[in-house]
């Protein structure tokens, strides 16, 4: 572990230091793996021990609830992370293709991450964005209207942007 | 209590208020089909099988959830909720193998019983089947979630009657799946190996580790000495496995059937009980004379150990530090018999006949090594050598019973009752008494601590000194007498705790409930648990330290409670474990 | 200090889209250059619902709505309108009978619109993050009357004879069960608003919380009072990020002045909100569920009785109601109870909020009274279908409602008429489906989405809805059997009486809707083997008609060569080799490929 994993294990720790002042706060659960993820970007397990040993709730407890929710990741995720609505104004308007086209660029499938590490595609519950779509939305920025030429077009910019970024740091 | 006047397949009854429809039911006479629901937990609602048709109700109803109310009329066997059963059963199997045949529990599964009573002839829905990897890992309790039908009894008497919490439902929908944390191998999580998950899982999605075909090839093996040992409460239970009434003892039969399958010599675990007790008893008067902590805690319970090392490390100082009766077998057979028979030790395959899935942890336990060999090679549970018997065509009902081998096959009463709640403090204040007054305790059998009372109070008194004790059964209850014992220390002296509902007599390794009966049933354990009582009323000799053969043993071999040599053979130590679970390993911070 | 105008920006996720942000930006330069920084106010507000015609500004007092504005169009709007009083002619939204008309007379109620914004009333006109904008509105005002002038059992008199039904989708009565609630005895009691919207297409309680935020916390403390509760929950989606952010600031600005907390504005009622985020599960829309989710636990519904109302959260006496409902409560207070019944149909008072989309021309959310007919909505507010197609269905009630069909039009909106055509109200939801939408792989969407939902708790949701699931993928794939319909029936009821909670007990409705009113396309997929709207991939034969010039993109892109033929002549499709993926079809710039 580094230095930072330190910042931000202290970080967890205040929360849930926090969180215990106040009555019933095993009920709090969900709001304590939303700090993790929010800190680490997914949920390992020596985080979920950490956990279940401060706020003293059995990690098979925790393990149930953090696979119920979709919103909690497992597993770390890329740089970048690719949800394609799918609901139904967006279906009506074609995201299965936009869905297909991501997944045929990228060579992923829906849950996973590539290779590089750059991009993660998930599905996602309607955003609520209807008048645009078909929607996607890639980290906390809404691409709207699209086809699957603007598509390609968009990921290929993210990842030369990427590239020119890893390039000024060598 | 006020009545309430319904209707069950247009017939009137009238039925107490404050009641679910099945359990209304249930006592009319009417057993609606069921498979979540289990009156020791709570309830679920979950299967679906058991829905009624409640007149005025557009959608089926959960009996086992919807409470009776005046006037209610209830349908419970029209063509129509006939069907509808039969269709959530048929549901329930698509994710099911279809390979009765070769399973565990061909013949014995409820799963298999509610389908032939539902109906289903011809499937209609079929599609993706899950696959799942067995989980092998543990050495008590073998998981294979292909079985599972999602019921969730196994979960909930984890986390609600034992507070281990070992097991959880895991992923949402379709991949709904019953594991431990972060679906880690079984053996490394918290799981204490009591087997209670076995006894309530309606297929075999639990079943104990199968020692059967390791012990085939040993018993053929001519160069070696074959020794088996008894739990008391193997005898009080195995009768079932053969269709007998629970509480009928196969005590006699039991001994000539293992004699017939090839053992040399058949011990009896109550002996080594009464020894047990000799060692108890005397450390219970020494720490009572200020040599060591009180309340002291009884540890002949594997998962209740188990339990210990890893949620109650504080505690440690107050167990006991005598070997569980099969540990203590397994110790004397290597050490004192290997000698009076003139083998080596290596020569003997030490088996024991339990009623008990943790025993088979224990046995592996290194510390519970006696001169480089394992005390116990193997444990086999009553259901295993009930298969055995079958299986080698012996007909055990009528089979002319036969008794324990000398020298360590004679057992006091007390010794007998070691196998139900209860028991143990009562045979250990039956023999600390008497060494402490002189005296013997007249009252012998101390109603205050029987029965299936979760947690059992009682006080003796010797010589003027009050001595309070406890009992407790399944550790749930464990857990809460353990509580009050950390917020006054003084309230007891002496504690007992079995790992399993009603004590070892409803061990993980039991015969399964009948179809008549359901798991844990407490009528059950209660016929078990007067099986022993029985015996023990029975016996002329019912004092463990009245026990000529323990006398004996300890003249040519031991000495006396709590020597060097009886430390050496039938002492051992705890100490605390971290397995992923509640208590994490050490974050490193660098 | 008096202002000489406010200009209101819309900040819902569509505007800002197309570049609001720009738009606030712009606006304050320009003032700034002409002194005017003191003299005119900017504003954001929530989605207006004006989707289609974003980005959306709002000048007020005279309630000019601007649409599709620019940067570049700010300078005119300042020098025209705000330094000359003359609005802007070409940006201004002039058609009748949509939003403005109901804008331009503000406070009062308009019966002859026919939009009616009672729960949407503040959003647009406040900005959201204010709390005087709030109380300017008579915001808290209904809250201060109830403490001072009626007692829990009046105000729950009131709310029942106003005949206000759960807007969350069951329709339950919302008196009724704030009666249940309040008769309970118990230490403790809660008050919960589901704002864990989740149907698919539904923004209504997502633009309510992020418009006016206020009317959501005021209903929640007046509920809190009649029924004798001290702490309420907010349990909203994770995925709502901006309604999180102006709940809290809401909350913090309402403890601080005195609305929340301890002895609300000098009375004896103490009432605190705390909020509790969803994670991504629409099955904690179901108040059980939510509940469980509240107390940390997997979101699995229980069975009921016992209903909330008599053991809700933390096993105490519960009352939850929708982000809707809650909106409504500080009218019927204010407005009364008469007034709101006035509104409505016999059994359905009141109003309703939908979110409008899929294949109609004004995509967005409106408010209607109950009562008004589908066909009103569809082609009077919403502007009719585009492209001239022919409407073919609509969805209501998200993915547990069902498909009304051509003749059911004219049914009145109303919970009970609703049910009656065989779809539900739902939470608002409504997508309208023209003859380009095949009804089978519409249902199939649905049945993905519950499917992919279920908690897994009971057994025919969690199986039967997959295999329901594989027999319809496998109508779309072409593979349908002859028995898979009654199969699907089948299954279909099962799931529906049988399943624990509302989502099993719904999801069969979008299959067994579109069986009954579109049966025959069913039976096309699984007979002939044909998608008449050309939707299922699988079903349609390409071809290639004489329009054919012979520029050979399609045997270019063609992945397994089915396609032959020279340079200048028609191509032909081998129909053995083709595997219908599309790609000729897409890369073909004359129109010469035929779908069949």
């Amino acid at each position: 572990m580094t230095g930072t994993d330190d910042i931000k294990l202290t970080e967890l720790k205040n929360f849930m230091a926090d969180i215990k002042k106040r009555e019933r706060s095993e009920s709090q659960l969900i709001a304590i793996l939303h700090k993790a993820q929010e800190l680490y970007g997914y949920l390992g397990n020596d985080i979920m021990d950490e956990i279940a040993v401060t706020m003293n709730i059995p990690t098979a407890h925790i393990w149930g609830v953090a696979t119920f929710y979709h919103y909690f990741n497992l597993k770390p995720k890329g740089k970048h992370a690719i949800s394609v609505c799918l609901g139904t104004a967006c279906y009506v308007k074609g995201a299965t293709q936009i869905l297909e086209t991501i997944k045929k660029e990228l060579k992923i499938t829906i849950g996973e991450t590539t290779q590089d590490r750059l991009f993660t595609l998930e599905e996602t519950r309607c955003l609520g964005t209807c008048g645009l779509a078909p929607v996607m939305m890639i980290d906390n920025k809404v691409y709207g209207n699209l086809t699957p030429k603007k598509v390609v077009e968009i990921l290929h910019s993210l990842a030369h942007e990427h590239e020119q970024e890893q390039q000024a740091k060598a | 209590m006020k009545k309430v006047k319904i209707t069950i397949n247009d017939k009137p009854y009238e039925v107490d208020d404050g009641q679910t429809i099945m359990q209304a039911a249930d006592k009319l006479g009417f057993h609606i089909p069921r498979l979540c629901y289990h009156p020791k937990l709570s309830i679920e609602g979950a299967c679906r099988v058991c829905i009624v048709q409640v007149e005025g109700m557009r959608n089926y109803v959960a009996s086992c959830a919807y409470p009776v109310s005046d006037g209610m009329k209830i349908q419970t066997n029209t063509e129509e909720i006939r069907q509808a059963r039969r269709d959530i059963v048929e549901l329930i199997l698509d994710n099911h193998p279809e390979d009765c045949h070769t399973c565990e529990r061909d013949g014995i599964c409820e799963l298999q019983r509610l389908a032939h009573l539902t109906g289903m002839r011809h499937r209609h829905f079929e599609g993706e089947k899950k696959h799942y990897d067995k989980d092998l890992s543990s050495p008590s309790v073998v998981r294979d979630p292909n079985k599972c039908v999602l019921c969730g009894r196994c979960v909930r008497l984890c986390s609600e009657v034992q507070n281990v919490h070992a097991l959880g439902h895991a992923h949402r929908g379709f991949r709904t799946a019953v594991m431990p944390a972060y679906n880690m191998p079984f053996s490394e999580s918290v799981c204490t190996a009591c087997g209670q998950c076995i006894n309530v899982c309606p297929t075999a999605a639990f079943v104990e580790k199968n020692f059967t075909q390791e012990l085939y090839p040993k018993m053929s093996d001519k160069s070696l000495i074959k020794i088996a040992q008894v739990a008391p409460s193997v005898r009080a239970a195995i009768g079932e496995a053969f269709g007998l009434e629970p509480g009928r003892t196969m005590e006699l039969q039991t001994v000539a059937a293992l004699r017939r399958l090839g053992f040399d010599y058949v011990f009896d675990t109550q002996f080594s009980a009464d020894l047990t007790i000799m060692e108890e008893a005397s450390e219970f008067l020494e720490r009572l004379q200020g040599k060591g902590k009180l309340p002291m805690i009884t540890s002949c319970s594997s998962a209740w150990m188990k339990c210990v090392e890893q949620f109650h490390p504080d505690l440690l100082e107050n167990i006991s530090t005598c070997k569980s009766p099969m540990s203590m077998m397994g110790a004397i057979i290597r050490t004192y018999f290997a000698e009076k028979i003139k083998k080596r030790p290596e020569e003997i395959v030490s088996v024991a006949v339990m009623c008990c899935t943790a025993k088979k942890y224990e046995a592996a336990r290194p510390e519970l090594m006696v001169n480089g060999l394992p005390a116990v090679d193997m444990v086999i549970t009553t259901r295993e050598i009930a298969w055995m018997i079958k299986s080698a065509g012996i007909d055990f009902v009528n089979i002319k019973g036969e008794h324990f081998d000398e020298p360590l096959g004679l057992s006091s009463g007390a010794g007998t009752i070691f196998g139900t709640t209860g028991g143990v403090m009562e045979a250990a204040l039956r023999t600390a008494y008497e060494l402490y007054t002189g005296e013997t305790l007249m009252d012998i059998e101390i109603q205050d601590i029987r029965g299936l009372k979760g947690i059992k109070v009682g006080k003796i008194v010797m010589d003027g000194k009050e001595i309070r004790v406890a009992v407790a059964h399944g550790l749930g209850n464990a857990s809460k007498l353990l509580d009050e014992v950390r917020r006054d220390p003084e309230k007891y002296h002496f504690i007992e705790i079995m790992g399993c509902p009603g004590g070892c007599i409803g061990g993980g390794g039991q015969p399964y409930a009948g179809s008549n009966s359901i798991p844990l049933d407490e009528e059950c354990l209660k016929k078990r648990a007067e099986a022993l009582y029985g015996l023990d009323r029975n016996k002329t000799i019912r004092r463990s330290h009245q026990n000529p053969d323990v006398q004996r043993i300890y003249k040519e071999f031991l000495g006396r409670p709590l020597s060097a040599t009886a430390h050496r053979i039938l002492h051992t130590h705890y100490q605390a474990k971290k397995p992923c679970g509640i208590i994490p390993r050490e974050l490193q911070v660098r | 200090m008096s202002r000489k105008y406010s200009i209101t920006i819309c900040d819902g996720p569509t505007c800002l889209h197309k570049k609001s942000k720009e738009l606030g930006a712009a606006i304050e330069q320009c003032l700034k250059e002409h002194g005017l920084t003191d003299k005119v106010r900017i504003n954001l507000s929530g989605c207006l619902g004006m989707c289609a015609k974003g980005p959306i500004m709002i000048i007020n007092p005279g309630y000019t709505i601007y649409g599709g504005v620019t940067a570049g169009d700010v300078a005119e709007i300042i020098e025209k309108h705000i330094i000359k009083n003359k609005p802007v002619s070409r940006l201004a939204i002039e058609e009748d009978h949509l939003y403005n008309r109901f804008f331009r007379v503000f406070g009062d109620v308009n019966f002859f619109g026919k939009q009616l914004r009672i729960v949407l009333r503040n959003c647009g006109i406040i900005d959201p993050e204010s709390i005087d904008d709030y109380l300017s509105v008579r915001g808290y005002e209904a809250l201060a009357r109830v403490l001072t002038e009626m007692k829990p059992s009046d105000v729950i008199d009131e709310v029942k004879k106003a005949g206000l039904r759960g807007r969350g989708g069951a329709g339950f009565p919302t008196g009724t069960k704030w009666f249940l609630t309040a008769r309970e005895t118990s230490d403790e009691k809660f008050v919960i608003c589901n704002a864990d919207e989740g149907d698919p297409g539904a923004f209504m309680d997502r633009s309510t919380i992020e418009g006016d935020p206020h009317s959501v916390i005021e209903g929640m403390c007046v509920g809190g009072y009649a029924v004798g509760a001290k702490k309420g929950f907010i349990y909203i989606r994770a995925e709502y990020p901006l309604a999180i952010k102006r709940l809290e600031k809401a909350i913090a600005d309402a403890k601080n002045e005195g609305f929340l907390g301890d002895k609300i504005m000098g009375s004896d009622f103490s009432f605190d909100i705390e909020i509790r985020l969803g994670a991504g599960a629409f099955v904690c829309g179901e108040e059980t569920a939510l509940i469980h989710s509240i107390e940390g636990h997997r979101g699995m519904p229980r069975p009921r009785p016992p209903y909330p109302s008599v053991q809700g959260v933390f096993n105490k006496p519960t009352l939850i109601n929708n982000v809707e409902t809650w909106a409504n409560i500080p009218v019927v207070i204010l407005d009364g109870a008469e007034w709101f019944k006035s509104i409505g149909t016999e059994k359905s008072k009141g109003t309703k909020v939908f979110a409008l989309a899929g294949k109609i021309k004004n995509t967005g959310l409106i408010e209607v009274p109950m009562g008004i007919t589908l066909r009103s909505i569809i082609y009077d507010i919403g502007g009719g279908i585009p492209n001239n197609k022919k409407f073919k269905a609509l969805q209501t009630g998200g993915p547990s409602g069902g498909c009304l069909s051509e003749e059911y039009l004219d049914t009145k909106i109303d919970y009970d008429s609703l049910a009656q055509a065989g779809s539900i109200m739902g939470s608002g939801g409504m997508i309208v489906l023209d003859e380009d939408t095949c009804m089978v792989n519409i249902a199939k969407f649905f049945l993905e989405f519950t499917e992919n939902e279920s908690c897994g708790k009971c057994a025919p949701c969690r199986e039967g809805t997959k295999r329901m699931l594989e027999i319809l993928t496998r109508i779309t794939e072409g593979k349908g059997e002859d028995d898979d319909i009654k199969k699907l029936e089948r299954l279909g009821k099962l799931i529906q009486k049988a399943s624990l909670c509302g989502l099993g007990q719904s999801a069969p409705n979008p299959v067994l809707s579109t069986l009954k009113n579109f049966r025959s396309e069913y039976e096309e997929h699984i007979k002939e083997k044909k998608c008449r709207a050309k939707v299922c991939s699988a079903l349609l034969g390409y071809e290639i008609s004489e329009k054919c010039i012979g520029c050979t993109a399609c045997k270019k892109v063609c992945p397994t060569g089915a396609i032959s033929g020279i340079q200048k002549s028609r191509h032909v499709i081998d129909q053995s080799k083709c595997i219908r993926c599309g790609a000729c079809f897409e890369a073909c710039k004359f129109n010469a490929i035929k779908r069949t």
